[in-house]
């Protein structure tokens, strides 16, 4: 063995020691969140934190219910915003624009993407919060403002995964159904959409995933207070918003109670992405 | 369905166009509002004073400094070992059950929300390793948020480079490593700079993630050591706490005006480097 090529053998093994970074930095988050969220839910049972209603961390009372079902509302709501918005785009994008206008009209979405979450937490606090509170009543701060933000947030990811899924398509699909007469929206709709169909879940799965996790602009919009909402105009608070808002001064099982939080939004995204995968990985096997 | 073909097209079309450009207008929208709100207070001393009062007067320069330091740092972590990964992925090994691992971990480690990662850098760098609210902790953390987006850009930009270029220099009889650092690495620099430049942007966005590991201190860092309060978190601090509304539009509209330019550029190499191999 020359010495290049000895050489060339420990470039390799560095190399793939470097490709294990991101796996190991996984690995490393998730222990060290279970491990210091795990003990108390246990400690308390599991009943009382995924079931409990009355969160009084500081008197041992850590129901994450209202929580749960806080992001659930707001993800819903983000979801119904985004979802039909966010595939027009693609179809728009994709389908119907031409060459030049997609190309101007794509960056333009993109950079939605760029803008930090902050920018659009301080935008629901001066523009859309009080628009809810003089025309439709209630504090302003609610799921509604919530939900049309983060629905506003989700965007780049549904469009970008979906325009991904779109031109994944063989382009013969597409110029069958021309040829055979159909208009370019019942090509789409009764051709391209079904088979781009898990690809376009994913998009859905990844947009609720950015949903759920967004921390920031949902802090200074949905009002935080600890309970189950009664309408869309009530206020809510997620279980980011839960960790965020007390990590400043939290102590003791009060702390762990909030990396317990951590480890149901960790097992939430998990299985959000395990499922993206999962259906985009069965796209790539269907051509 | 009454509708004829033509018809539902023409419908389909009008409802479909209008959700995009209400989408353009949405952006449009936010990026005018900050920047006609925000650009009035904007001047040269406003970006090289320091916060004073916190924050109620006096400029962000302090935060300016903060940012750049945290993003050089994340940066200078993430950028090699991404590069490697991709580096790695395309040139070192075959597709299989290794690499589909390697993608999995990053395609997960992508998804998981920024306050998680705040959490993690607050009780690992932050208190078990005793390292503060520091620019190292926030830097450290930040990095391994940016390290999936480097990884695929980069494999991206590598795997565009045609198979011809390594082909031509494996018969000149270089090694493999020669081949990666002068002909591949070179030609797909602009790609992998155009994924740096991205997470750049990232990193000067992120607020949840650093506001529990570098901390909001409003003096300028002096070490890798010193708790610094980014622009981001500056901008979130004084909006929500009502410090004040013209400082909050004035670092806004910086912050608006970098990510543009970073948008920008990004997109510009991107072409370039799209136009150079199609």
């Amino acid at each position: 063995m020359t010495r290049l090529e000895r050489n060339d053998r420990l470039i390799r093994l560095g190399l793939l020691m470097i490709a294990f970074s991101a796996v190991s930095i996984l690995i490393v988050i998730t222990l060290f969140i279970f491990s210091e969220g795990t003990p108390i839910m246990f400690k308390y049972g599991l009943r009382q934190f995924l079931l409990g209603l009355n969160w009084y961390p500081t008197e041992k009372s850590f129901g994450l219910l209202p929580m749960i079902v806080g992001s659930l509302f707001v993800t819903s709501g983000a979801l119904l915003v985004g979802v039909p918005t966010g595939l027009a785009c693609a179809v728009v994008l994709t389908q119907f624009a031409s060459k030049r206008v997609a190309r101007i009209l794509k960056p333009v979405i993109e950079l939605l993407a760029g803008i930090p979450s902050v920018v659009y937490g301080f935008i629901g606090i001066v523009v859309i919060v009080p628009f809810i509170r003089e025309n439709l009543g209630g504090p302003g701060l609610s799921v509604l403002a919530a939900s049309l933000v983060l629905g506003v947030m989700i965007l780049p990811t549904v469009i970008s995964i979906s325009i991904d899924a779109f031109q994944a398509l063989p382009p013969t699909y597409r110029e069958g159904s021309i040829a055979l007469g159909a208009t370019v929206w019942q090509t789409t709709r009764m051709v391209l959409i079904p088979a781009a169909r898990s690809g376009l879940i994913a998009a859905i799965i990844l947009g609720m995933g950015r949903a759920i996790g967004e921390t920031m602009a949902v802090i200074m919009i949905a009002g935080n207070a600890a309970a189950i909402p009664g309408s869309p105009l009530a206020p809510v608070r997620t279980l980011t918003s839960n960790i965020a808002l007390e990590m400043g001064y939290a102590s003791g099982e009060h702390r762990e109670a909030l990396f317990a939080t951590g480890v149901i939004l960790f097992v939430i995204i998990m299985v959000l992405n395990t499922l993206a995968n999962w259906t985009s990985s069965r796209r790539r096997r269907g051509f | 369905m009454g509708l004829s073909p033509r018809l539902e097209q023409k419908a389909a079309q009008v409802v479909l166009w209008t959700f995009t450009l209400a989408t353009v207008f949405i952006l449009l929208f936010i990026v005018i509002f900050i920047l006609r709100k925000g650009l009035p207070m904007l001047s040269l001393e406003f970006l090289s004073s320091n916060p004073e009062d916190m924050g109620r007067a006096g400029g962000i320069f302090s935060t300016i400094v903060g940012t750049l330091a945290l993003t050089l740092m994340a940066v200078l972590i993430a950028a090699p070992l991404g590069v490697g990964t991709a580096i790695f992925l395309t040139e070192y090994t075959w597709e299989g059950r290794l690499t589909r691992i390697i993608r999995f971990g990053a395609e997960c480690l992508a998804g998981i929300p920024s306050i998680l990662f705040g959490l993690f850098g607050f009780i690992l760098f932050v208190t078990k390793l005793k390292l503060g609210w520091s620019i190292l902790s926030g830097g450290l953390t930040l990095s391994f948020m940016i390290l999936p987006t480097i990884i695929r850009t980069s494999e991206e930009a590598i795997r565009s480079v045609p198979a011809s270029y390594r082909e031509v220099s494996a018969s000149l009889g270089s090694t493999k490593w020669q081949m990666v650092t002068r002909v591949v690495l070179p030609s797909a620099m602009p790609g992998i700079a155009t994924g740096i430049i991205l997470s750049i942007g990232r990193s000067i966005s992120e607020t949840a993630a650093v506001i529990f590991t570098a901390g909001s201190a409003l003096r300028i860092p002096t070490s890798i050591f010193s708790s610094s309060r980014t622009m981001a978190v500056h901008f979130y601090i004084l909006a929500r706490e009502g410090i004040s509304m013209p400082h909050a539009y004035g670092t806004a509209a910086v912050l608006v005006v970098t990510i543009l330019m970073i948008n920008i550029v990004s997109y510009y190499l991107m072409n370039k480097f799209i136009r150079r191999y199609s």
